[in-house]
């Protein structure tokens, strides 16, 4: 038995479950139908849903920001704003430039989304060209676009919000027709299937930890850790690209000032919170998914404690400092002398 | 030796790169002034008061930008500045609107934040060596969280709030006639507000600081060569602390000139902040890695990101977020340049 | 000792372990006033640990320092302790900021105040003028340093360091990064100081340079004190043979089954290879099945010649033929596509990925040649790995474990296992048996024999040098980064004396 539980600790996906868990049993005692799923109006409805649901952005942005974080050790800020410039970029494409509210789309909705995604992959490639050729800091980098790329979907909107009041519009963000499972869950399932095929079925996963543990000895054993490096940011752009599309497709709208708010945070908080150190290197994948959800659970539960989502960001933000401290070599080395005095005064006493 | 005075006679020669970029920035705010002057003087961008509402608007910014530099020198940066200032503009708003505290008691109280802010920022930096960005940033949202937390509204100080913080925010310091235009019947002077000579005396402050003070010089050794300042005896965590805190208590000095101007508090307020007061500083001449860079070139960093505002402004017809984006693209261009510069740099020395 | 009266510093029995080594093992070292005072010795001969323990940068285990006008045994905690009682350190790459101006690097810490306790810029650059006058170094005190050359900042360093009323002077491999009239005015400088009766310890790697300044050389290898000697009593080649060491006299065992072997075809040529600021412009041809040994001190340019065949940086110049077809190396990728294999002699730096797993770090230079697609299926992985764990008998729990937790021979034996996955016609060695167990070097060195006979073209290089002569059949000899010669197997010149007579060089007897 207590093999098993050491066995168990020692898995890299125990303490983000763990985490997970403990989150979803608070909830459970607040409320106990929270785990309760029913069908309505032919779709499933119930809070867990509703957790899987609404955590898609964060899971999207947590599979791009890994990447960025294991390759380069630095984090890549912008993805919140870039959601809201794919958005913008998506929508304005859809309503034709100027139209504030439209019922009718001038473009089929797949163009639309084709833009927006690009929109993202294009900030990503941005900031991987000034990260991996410039050796410009990522965070340094990536601010540029934190600020920008809001403004810059501003300006794409003639500075208002556009409304698409179009049916169709709503699939991505909401439910497919006679589908019960949310669209945003699908399709983080499928962005998921997708990272796992090309992470795993090319030699890309090795590579990105190869060159986040070692940039030197990679580039002798032939790899090339600019390009690496590019690749990883302009995945994460793409992320935020297709999550900025969902919270779209989601309110039917390009809101350039609050699509994405704060998610750049979140992203980084579930990397964190899934095992993943912020030093980069290696990675787990996993965990980073189970962090995106955990985080969506913490601010349901904040929420139906009646904490604002305005408010929510000071529990993410301690949450960030209190995880960072603890994987910080300071700390770990401050406990690791602990342990040694400790030991030592228990020899002393006996 | 005649070998060895060559070397001396050379190295002077060289216009430094650092140099060179002071420099851009003089010229470029001069030419970006005059080109508004002759575009817009229509709509009075000639009056030496456009010149002085420039100041007033951005009086906070110019502490901020300051604080900043300091923050930078050392090769750390500070983006929790945007959110501090909101938090401090809220604490004052609501304090004076809700709580009916005196205007004195609560810029005290607000100091105070900034020196506990700065002290817990700090000593994660310097004595947890956690990533200066990831501390500062889970600052920024620490910070617009508990404004939301103070207050979800915006709130506006008015006369009859408080009589003595609205007198101060209205105070106007008239200059001499000759230098005002003709209005309608006779010449308008030109005028301050006292945050002006408040921020001017920061710059001065700071100058002082960083020119005749043992610290200052530290400050500089320490983004020099951190290895290299330890090692000539000097207490490289104790000054990194210290220009955390001076960073953060100028932000809230900063603040409070900021809510003098705005009159307001509310969570959207300062968005983008720590992007105007980090652009104002590379644009000004600070090295992003730290040891170069002074607060004159700051000052007319802001003057830049404050003229492009303006011209914005003045212009009428342009959305207000091409200001966002021009600043955005200028610290974008600078920091090429520093790049640029670094490169030349070492090709030379190689 | 007939001159006691002199002694600056004795230091006796030191010894220093750390976890798994022993760095030090009852070293002694002692400095007269007014001598230059070489310390010397090969890689992990523990030279830099011994100056890090008499400087407070590491804490000696056990042994006396003593020095004089300082009462009992001297226990440094920090650099700074050191600087108290008056020894300082100048390191090869300079320990000032770049990005003051001389006078602050000068004084930075200890700046004259005015009357307000403000910093005395006049007074502060004036001191610094008459410093330098004091030094003989023309500069302008108030320029950026970084806008001076490396001599010069180096001698700022020891201004500084003689200002602060240093006693000893630590000079660690100061001239490594300076040409030949740089090197000459730092010397005139350590003259002066000398004359003035401070004590320098001199660390280099350069033979010449100790015999035109030092008085005095001890020499150290493997943690352990080999002897101190008077320069003018000691020829090249004893100084030599006590730095590299002579346990093997008996030469007769070296190889000379295959010496008589006819040479391949020609595999790989090098026309004027050079890289900038290290290496002087070079020729390099090898043939298949050819050993071709590199001898040379540390810093005698071997590593750089074969970084720069491997084109690990850019800035390489010069053409280079892989069996007669030109090469365009920009990136190592290019080598290794040219049928390449390079372990560089930085295990930790630049071989190890210490986090990938022992059969990713195997197979992970193949897969880079075979490119991001083409992933090696993970069966093919597996056997791959399985393999050379087993051929080089790696001891490691399974083939998963972390590259990190295996000891230091085994990494080695894992990235030699990556560049034999990747079946190169051309192998580089640099330092493959450094840190390595005896059975493990000699498994090494036969693998390195068997390779060769199947037609690889491999380079060795090595700090000993009878491991090299029972494994190459020609040596070039490398001295202050440039190719002064060579010894062939197949005249009988391929001895230890002649070797290390080659790399002493400069005196004819």
């Amino acid at each position: 038995m207590k093999e098993t539980w050491s066995k168990l600790r020692k898995q890299p996906l125990f303490m983000p479950i763990l985490m997970l868990i403990l989150v979803l049993l608070i909830n459970l005692f607040k409320d106990p139908g929270f785990f309760s799923i029913a069908v309505k109006n032919g779709v499933l409805y119930g809070r867990l849903i509703d957790v899987l649901n609404r955590g898609s952005e964060i899971a999207i942005l947590a599979v791009g920001q890994t990447l960025v974080i294991a390759v380069s050790a630095g984090t890549d800020i912008s993805v919140g704003s870039v959601m809201a410039l794919a958005a913008s970029g998506g929508c304005m494409v859809l309503a034709g430039y100027g139209n504030t509210s439209v019922t009718g789309i001038v473009a089929p909705i797949a163009v639309g989304v084709i833009v927006g995604l690009l929109f993202g992959l294009g900030s990503g490639c941005i900031n991987g060209l000034m990260v991996s050729k410039l050796k410009i800091q990522p965070m340094v980098a990536t601010l540029i676009f934190f600020t920008a790329a809001r403004a810059i979907g501003l300006l794409l909107c003639n500075n208002q919000i556009i409304y698409i009041r179009y049916e169709p519009y709503k699939y991505l963000g909401n439910f497919l027709p006679h589908v019960p499972i949310p669209t945003p869950i699908l399709v983080t399932i499928l962005i998921i299937i997708i990272a796992q095929l090309v992470l795993k079925r090319t030699s890309l996963e090795m590579y990105i930890q190869s060159v986040g543990i070692n940039n030197r000895a990679s580039r002798i054993c032939g790899i090339n850790s600019d390009m690496i490096c590019f690749i990883c940011y302009a995945i994460c752009g793409l992320c935020a690209g297709a999550a900025g599309m969902i919270a779209s497709s989601r309110i039917y709208s390009a809101d350039s000032n609050n699509i994405g708010l704060n998610y750049e945070m979140y992203s980084i908080l579930a990397v964190a919170l899934g095992g993943n150190s912020l030093a980069g290197g290696k990675f787990n994948m996993a965990g980073s998914i189970v962090g995106a959800y955990t985080i969506q659970a913490i601010m349901t539960t904040l929420l139906a404690l009646g904490v604002s989502t305005d408010q929510s960001p000071v529990f993410m933000a301690i949450l960030v400092i209190l995880i960072v401290v603890i994987q910080s070599p300071v700390f770990k080395k401050w406990m690791e002398e602990r342990r040694v005095r400790r030991a030592e005064a228990g020899k002393e006493a006996a | 030796m005649a070998n060895n005075r060559q070397t001396a006679v050379r190295s002077k020669k060289r216009v430094s790169g650092n140099n060179l970029l002071l420099l851009i920035t003089i010229v470029l705010f001069i030419v970006m002034y005059a080109a508004g002057c002759i575009v817009y003087s229509a709509k009075g961008f000639t009056h030496f008061q456009t010149f002085l509402n420039i100041l007033i608007t951005n009086a906070g910014l110019i502490c901020v930008a300051c604080g900043m530099t300091c923050v930078m020198l050392t090769g750390g940066i500070d983006i929790s500045v945007g959110s501090l200032i909101a938090m401090d503009c809220m604490i004052l708003a609501d304090g004076m609107t809700n709580k009916h505290w005196g205007a004195i008691q609560l810029v005290i109280f607000v100091m105070i934040v900034g020196v506990v802010w700065g002290s817990a920022q700090g000593f994660l930096v310097a004595y947890m060596n956690i990533q200066p960005f990831i501390v500062t940033m889970a600052g920024m949202f620490f910070g617009r969280g508990m404004t939301a937390v103070i207050n979800t509204e915006q709130v506006s100080i008015t006369q009859d709030v408080n009589k003595l913080f609205y007198g101060w925010a209205n105070a106007k310091i008239k200059l001499p006639e000759f230098l005002g235009y003709m209005g309608k019947k006779h010449r308008i002077a030109p005028f301050i507000r006292p945050s002006v000579i408040l921020a001017l005396l920061v710059v001065v402050l700071i100058f002082f600081i960083l020119r005749y003070t043992k610290f200052g010089r530290v400050l500089y050794a320490v983004g020099g060569n951190e290895t290299s300042a330890a090692m000539m005896g000097l207490n490289v965590r104790k000054t990194k602390l210290c220009a955390y805190i001076l960073s953060s208590v100028l932000c809230s000095f900063g603040g409070i000139l900021y809510c003098l101007n705005t009159m307001t508090g509310s969570v959207q307020q300062a968005k983008g902040f720590e992007m105007d007061a980090i652009a104002a500083a590379v644009i000004g001449g600070t090295l992003l890695t730290g040891g170069v860079g002074n607060v004159i070139g700051t000052l007319f960093g802001v003057l830049i990101t404050g003229t492009i505002n303006s011209l914005v402004m003045t212009n009428g017809k342009l959305l207000s977020s091409w200001a966002n984006i021009m600043t955005a693209a200028l610290l974008c261009i600078f920091i090429l340049l520093q790049a640029i510069f670094a490169y030349i740099k070492k090709r030379r020395e190689s | 000792m007939s001159d006691g009266d002199n002694v600056l510093i004795t230091m006796r029995d030191i010894t220093k372990t750390f976890p798994g080594v022993v760095a030090l093992d009852h070293a002694r070292l002692t400095v007269r006033r007014g001598e230059i005072h070489a310390l010397m010795g090969e890689n992990g001969a523990g030279k830099s640990t011994i100056i890090k323990c008499l400087t407070g940068v590491y804490e000696r285990d056990s042994g006396d320092v003593h020095m004089e006008g300082v009462e009992g045994n001297i226990f440094n905690h920090s650099t700074m302790d050191a600087q108290k009682i008056g020894i300082a350190t100048v390191y090869q790459e300079v320990n000032l900021c770049p990005n003051l101006s001389v006078a602050e690097n000068l004084f930075i810490g200890r700046e004259p105040r005015t009357r307000l306790h403000t910093i005395d810029w006049k007074k502060m650059n004036r001191m610094a003028r008459e410093l330098m006058e004091r030094l003989q170094i023309e500069v302008d005190v108030t320029e950026t340093l970084e806008n001076y050359s490396i001599a010069i900042q180096q001698m700022v360093a020891i201004a500084r360091a003689v200002d602060m009323e240093a006693k000893v002077l630590i000079l660690d491999e100061p001239t490594s990064s300076l040409d030949d009239k740089e090197v000459e005015k730092l010397f005139v400088m350590m003259r002066r100081l000398k004359d003035q009766g401070v004590g320098i310890i001199f660390v280099t790697h350069f033979l010449d340079q100790v015999y035109e300044v030092c008085d005095r050389i001890t020499v150290m290898r493997n943690g352990k004190f080999v002897g101190e000697y008077t320069v003018s009593e000691l020829p090249r080649v004893k100084l030599v043979a006590a730095m590299l060491g002579k346990e093997m006299n008996d030469l007769a065992d070296i190889k000379g089954a295959d010496s008589g072997k006819e040479l391949g075809d020609l595999l790989y040529e090098g026309e004027g290879l050079s890289h900038k600021g290290t290496i002087k412009p070079f020729d390099f041809t090898i043939h298949k099945g050819e050993v071709v040994g590199l001898a040379g001190l540390l810093g005698s340019g071997r590593s750089e010649l074969v970084r720069c065949i491997y084109g690990v940086d850019n800035s390489q110049t010069g053409s280079s033929r892989m069996e007669g077809k030109p090469l365009k190396i920009k990136a190592p990728i290019d080598s290794i596509k040219a049928g390449m294999g390079y372990l560089p002699d930085d295990r930790k730096a630049d071989g190890c990925i210490g986090g990938l797993s022992v059969r990713e770090n195997i197979i992970i230079a193949l897969q880079a040649r075979n490119g991001l697609f083409k992933r090696i299926p993970m069966a093919k992985q597996i056997e791959i790995a399985d393999r050379y764990i087993d051929l080089l008998q790696i001891k490691t729990a399974s083939r998963e474990t972390l590259l990190s937790q295996l000891s230091g021979g085994n990494q080695q034996k894992v990235i030699l296992a990556r560049w034999l996955a990747t079946d190169p016609k051309f192998l580089i060695l640099d330092e493959p048996t450094r840190g390595i167990d005896i059975g493990t070097k000699t498994e090494i060195q036969k693998l390195v024999l068997q390779l060769a006979d199947r037609g690889m073209g491999i380079v060795f290089i090595s700090s000993e040098i009878e491991e090299m002569l029972r494994t190459c059949s020609k040596m070039l000899i490398m001295r202050d980064g440039a190719n002064v010669g060579h010894l062939d197997a197949k005249d009988i010149e391929l001895t230890q004396e002649n070797v290390m007579g080659a790399i002493a060089g400069g005196e004819t007897k």
